[in-house]
């Protein structure tokens, strides 16, 4: 059996409340953390390994390590925007257990200086929300948030913030806009966030799970949590694996488990007499994989090394009674209507890219769009301020690359039958429609 | 969102890219004293005002307290929170317009959004998001929207209803779902997300029966039935009773017979 940290207590009945999380030995890795100097605690945390679990895989100790030193206001914002499609880990993390984000943020803050912390958590999570404004409340009571905590010189603010359902908003500088009272647009990076972000001022910005992971490095060290998972991928990690699985859901793994045990032995695999079309490793935006490498061991490097991207840990399996054009369609769309608008590519390709996969579905596309397609997704990647426009052309990239004959296939086979199945009239863009009522 | 007039045809109907009147004067930061603000709303965005050390921040909480209030974000509603935090209300407008969950057109009491991403999709949340919209066709007091990635992949195909999450939803669901909607229960008790342990058999799950007495919200002092939403919901007859409470942090769990109020 797996190690299990995050997920060991995750049912207990009235976890989310600060007596049940305390009775579970809640808070003590804050106590340890505070008997140290900061110094050693931000140690600790680069001894670990701890990848960054939002999507970039960015080493969290050097992260916090680059806020700069004195006594000026910095910020810390928990990512808890998760919209990434296919990925609910921390929805799960913060209904059952927002102690532990809580406790995580409030040691984060300690070994980086930081005064003022933030959640910025989706709209959408109002239950969620609500469970983490109690916890808020019942953990300034109790002391551990709010002016020299536990008798220390540590002082510390710690707000919710809802967010109004925009996908953007999880992208971190997007996100320091958006809890501005922005709009929420990316911003041009370098500068990056660690010296001039939320308010210009230094600011910490990481994912819940990462920062929920922060008081069991703690409580166990360092260096005994970086024997957990690979030597580059350390550590346990919650998987989200949903689409055509049979007990889809979140499970804490080690990294490095070879993936067909996720999604086969945990998850039950696609339903009977179905098998595995394709595969995403890390939720929508990473290019798709399919039932070859099931055998690839599930951690940062090897998905790498695959040429797809383990994200935020969300596995969506698509089985074989899908098409890969119907898959495609659904994450262009996805993009297009996410895109914030501000960068010509991005915005524009991804109109371009859900157009053409239409006239596929419709009959009037040939072999030719595919190369215009995939030059398009060439045409996005890297153009832009954030990584949006590159979310939507690596995995529709890879499903062309990968795909191609059952695309030539479909265009054939759309083209010969002159169907003109445009989807559901509700899907489409008004404008669109009514070219086609017209047509 | 509103598009431009089209012929038949496909062209656009001349005129639509006249510009806007530039003899007018933009509008200004509206006067305290020709905009009343209800008294509730006006403290509830104050007390968001005083979280943030940039005051602006409160933008999307003073957005969505008038949401909830109005029911949309309509120009009257804008104005009273760029009354209060002393902002244009185009700079108002422009957020809004930016986020899915405010509305800038006028929408139903409930508001019900189907998530139509690839997860749920390929379990059939685009035949459900039709036969719910169907369901609600005509009906004032439903707002049926389908939506991006809601972040409950375990439980597609789902919806999300007036915040409350419930999943896996079937067909036969949706006229149960309307029928607790217009007698003001809470949305199929059965099938909401609080109510589920964890699919990990790692996970300490199988040591707790399921049942009321083990639901790991329900045990946070709710008394078993779901509060109003406090994000985003509908406006709830108990709104009014929380107006002296500064904001949704310090507020105290709903008293149990609020629920038979709701109807």
């Amino acid at each position: 059996m797996t190690e299990h940290l995050l997920f060991k207590d995750i049912d207990e009945p009235g976890l989310s409340t600060l007596d049940v999380y305390r009775r579970r030995g809640g808070y003590e890795s804050l106590r340890k953390a505070l008997a140290m100097e900061p110094a050693a605690v931000l140690e600790q945390l680069s001894a670990s390994g701890l990848r960054g679990r939002g999507g970039a895989g960015f080493a969290m100790g050097k992260k916090a390590s680059f806020l700069p030193k004195g006594s000026m206001d910095k910020y810390l914002c928990c990512n808890a925007d998760e919209s990434e499609p296919g990925t609910f880990k921390d929805r799960e993390l913060m209904q059952k257990s927002p102690h532990m984000l809580i406790e995580g943020m409030i040691i984060a803050a300690y070994a980086a200086g930081i005064n003022r912390a933030f959640v910025y958590i989706r709209g959408e999570y109002a239950e969620q929300a609500d469970v983490l404004d109690q916890a808020v409340a019942e953990a300034e009571a109790a002391g551990y948030i709010g002016e020299n905590i536990l008798g220390s010189d540590l002082s510390l603010s710690l707000v919710i913030h809802r967010g109004a359902g925009a996908y953007i908003c999880g992208e971190e500088t997007a996100l320091l806009d958006s809890l501005e009272g922005k709009r929420g647009n990316p911003r041009l990076k370098p500068p990056f966030p660690a010296n001039q972000g939320l308010y210009q001022g230094p600011t910490l910005i990481n994912n819940v799970e990462t920062l929920a992971t922060v008081p069991h490095i703690i409580a166990m060290g360092g260096e005994a949590y970086a024997e957990l998972g690979t030597e580059t991928s350390t550590g346990t990690k919650l998987v989200s694996v949903s689409g055509n699985v049979q007990r889809p859901g979140n499970y804490e793994i080690e990294l490095g488990t070879p993936s067909r045990e996720i999604i086969y032995g945990l998850a039950g695999g696609p339903p009977e007499g179905r098998e595995v079309l394709l595969w995403f490793p890390g939720g929508s935006s990473s290019p798709v994989l399919t039932k070859d490498d099931l055998d690839l061991p599930y951690d940062f490097d090897t998905m790498a090394k695959a040429g797809t991207m383990l994200g935020s840990g969300a596995i969506i399996v698509v089985d074989d009674s899908n098409t890969v054009v119907d898959v495609a369609l659904k994450v262009a769309k996805f993009y297009r209507h996410e895109s914030c608008g501000k960068c010509s590519p991005c915005r524009e390709g991804t109109n371009w890219t859900v157009k053409m996969i239409e006239r596929m579905r419709s009959g009037e596309a040939t072999p030719m769009d595919l190369d215009i397609m995939a030059s398009v997704q060439t045409n996005i990647i890297g153009h832009c301020l954030c990584v949006l426009g590159d979310a939507m052309a690596m995995p529709i990239g890879s499903m062309v690359e990968k795909f191609r004959p059952e695309f030539e296939a479909y265009i054939e086979e759309r083209r010969r039958s002159g169907e003109r199945d445009l989807g559901s009239s509700d899907l489409v863009d008004p404008p669109l429609q009514v070219l086609q009522g017209a047509r | 969102m509103s598009t431009v007039p089209r012929f038949g045809h496909g062209s656009r109907v001349p005129g639509w890219d006249d510009a806007v009147d530039l003899e007018k004067d933009p509008i200004e930061v509206p006067d305290p004293a020709t905009t009343p603000v209800p008294d509730d709303l006006r403290a509830e965005i104050k007390s968001h005002l005083a979280k943030y050390p940039d005051p602006r921040s409160a933008a999307l909480p003073a957005l969505a307290a008038a949401q909830r209030r109005h029911g949309w974000c309509s120009p009257e509603a804008i104005a009273q929170v760029a009354t209060v935090m002393r902002l244009t209300p185009a700079y108002l407008s422009a957020v809004a317009t930016f986020y899915d969950m405010f509305h800038t057109e006028p929408v139903g009491l409930h508001k019900v959004y189907v998530c139509t991403n690839i997860s749920c999709s390929l379990n059939g949340a685009d035949a459900l998001y039709e036969r719910l919209a169907d369901a609600a066709h005509g009906d004032e007091d439903l707002h049926v929207q389908h939506f991006e990635c809601l972040g409950a992949c375990d439980i597609a195909p789902m919806a999300s209803v007036d915040g409350v999450y419930v999943g896996p939803m079937e067909l036969d669901d949706v006229p149960k779902l309307l029928d607790d909607l217009a007698a003001g229960r809470p949305p199929l008790p059965e099938k909401q997300l609080r109510r589920r342990f964890s699919a990990d058999p790692g996970a300490n799950s199988r040591q707790f029966e399921p049942g009321p007495q083990n639901q790991p919200i329900i045990a946070a002092g709710t008394g078993g039935t779901p509060k109003p939403p406090i994000a985003f919901g509908a406006p709830m007859p108990g709104d009014e009773d929380r107006s002296d409470q500064p904001a949704p942090v310090e507020q105290a769990p709903d008293p149990p017979e609020d629920d038979e109020e709701r109807a």
